[in-house]
């Protein structure tokens, strides 16, 4: 897998996005069950059908897992980290409620807030990180009324990295019996994370990122304890179960799972779950090389790159996304050589999420940025340092 | 002489196929038999004299079932 990269010369740095290259065996697994399996679980009981519910079942108790989740039944899978976000978000509040998140937020939260309260449904504080993106625990203390529903906050940034003390603020909600919703898209196999431990009452995840997944799959958790029952679906439909009524099943998962689900996706996310949490080091070893990795670009950047200008933090725990732009040139100039000259690919631009620009200091230019994989290699780091010198001193004649 | 654990959702027909199997109890997920009726389209069969087992493992787990019946 990785020699094929090689050949085609390509330096994937986009992983925040969607990560790439997949681990061999979510390749194998997402063709097995494309030629050997291929039918619909959960509907029909012959043979096949069971082993698709078999696969969909395994990768669920891999994400509980994954989580610190008792009750596999507890994991929702959806298309991606914004179903799950909408489904937790438009399920949870209702009119008249009070809501409290973060400027670091993603779109996938902050449009359906702000859609919500434009409508006239919710009432929305949005609480400002410092210039490095932490949000002060306290800040949201204070910003919870006796209105207040929930909290919802973004664990880790998908603009600069940064991870947010999210088991703090979830004690604050645990004290103040605010549920507390945590968008794990970024963070989800990259940060260690306990779902009752971390206080959280739900979380959303992306399968095609940090997981290793193939596009198409994500998921809502919701903690053991929780009553889910305070969650509106937002989809109705064929569930395979209780087919005899009209009513929609009131019980885990099939209450929010309408629909056949991704089973060729899910199958993939099972075999890069899996991968993961039996790596050496486990989802720590992970964080500790993205870290590593971060540091020595960032170093390396700094030192010899003159108009190097970097707005993630050196040395503080992060996902191993870099946020940075080279003085003199826009970002999607730099992002557009950096694809056709040197193969070297990144995103640009806002990232969806304005607010979290505005904070760092970024916006309206936007910012290059870097997000590093468990396969990416120092020496990928110094070919895309090189790279950026020399764009960088092509106009300083 | 068999029985059939009953449920609600396939989803839980499967997770306890896999508990009981992993307690080394014989059970096979079979479609639901035509005399029986049940809010999904399977069920699990095992020998009849390991329903008390079964049941328990089941209610430790806290995996809902509709009913067991003896075939
Ligand atoms: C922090 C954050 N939240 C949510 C999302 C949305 O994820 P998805 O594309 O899986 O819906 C992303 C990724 O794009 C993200 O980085």
């Amino acid at each position: 897998m990785l020699k094929d990269k090689k050949k085609s010369c390509v330096i994937y740095f986009d992983n925040a996005a969607t990560s790439f290259p997949k681990p061999d065996c979510v390749t194998t697994a997402v063709v097995h069950y494309l030629t050997q399996i291929g039918a619909n679980p959960g509907r029909s009981g012959h043979k096949l059908a069971i082993e698709a519910g078999q696969i969909v079942f395994k990768t669920r108790k891999s994400i509980a897992a994954l989580f610190g989740l008792k009750n596999p039944m507890h994991v929702i899978f959806t298309s991606n980290a914004t179903e799950a976000l909408n489904t937790a978000i438009k399920g949870v509040l209702q009119k008249g409620d009070h809501v409290v998140t973060s400027s670091m937020e993603h779109n996938s939260t902050i449009r359906p807030l702000h859609e919500m309260e434009k409508e006239g449904i919710i009432s929305l504080s949005i609480i400002k990180a410092d210039k490095i993106g932490i949000l002060d625990p306290e800040k949201i203390r204070k910003a919870i009324t006796a209105k207040t529903k929930a909290v919802v906050i973004n664990h880790a940034s998908n603009v600069i990295g940064c991870i947010q003390p999210i088991r703090e603020i979830g004690k604050i909600c645990r004290e103040n019996g605010v549920i507390f919703i945590v968008d794990c898209a970024q963070s989800a196999g990259v940060v260690p994370i306990n779902i009752d431990q971390d206080n959280i009452d739900i979380l959303a995840f992306a399968g095609h990122k940090g997981l290793y997944g193939p596009t198409g799959t994500g998921g809502m958790v919701i903690a053991d304890g929780f009553d889910f029952k305070k969650i509106k679906p937002l989809k109705y439909g064929g569930t395979g179960s209780l087919s005899d009524k009209i009513e929609q099943p009131d019980f885990l998962p099939d209450r929010f799972e309408s629909g056949t689900l991704n089973v060729a996706g899910l199958s993939g996310l099972l075999a890069g779950s899996e991968y993961i949490q039996n790596r050496d080091g486990g989802i720590r070893g992970i964080l500790e090389h993205k870290i590593e990795l971060q540091n020595y670009f960032i170093q390396q950047a700094e030192m010899l790159i003159k108009d190097f200008c970097c707005y993630s933090s050196f040395q503080l725990p992060s996902t191993g996304v870099v946020a940075f732009s080279i003085n003199n040139f826009s970002v999607s100039e730099t992002a557009q050589i950096l694809s056709d000259k040197y193969g070297i690919m990144c995103r640009q631009g806002l990232h969806c999420s304005t607010l979290a620009h505005q904070t760092i200091g970024t916006f309206p230019a936007g910012t290059l940025r870097f997000g590093f994989s468990i396969f990416n290699k120092k020496e990928e780091l110094d070919l895309a340092v090189q790279a950026l010198k020399s764009i960088s001193e092509s106009r300083n004649i | 002489m068999k029985a059939v654990i009953l449920f609600h959702s396939t989803n839980h027909a499967i997770w306890a196929e896999n508990e009981l199997k992993s307690h080394k109890i014989v059970c096979k997920i079979i479609s639901v038999p035509r005399h029986l009726s049940s809010d999904c389209g399977y069920c699990l069969q095992i020998n009849a004299e390991d329903k008390e087992e079964a049941i328990n493992l089941l209610n430790t787990n806290n995996i809902e079932f509709e009913k067991v019946e003896i075939l």
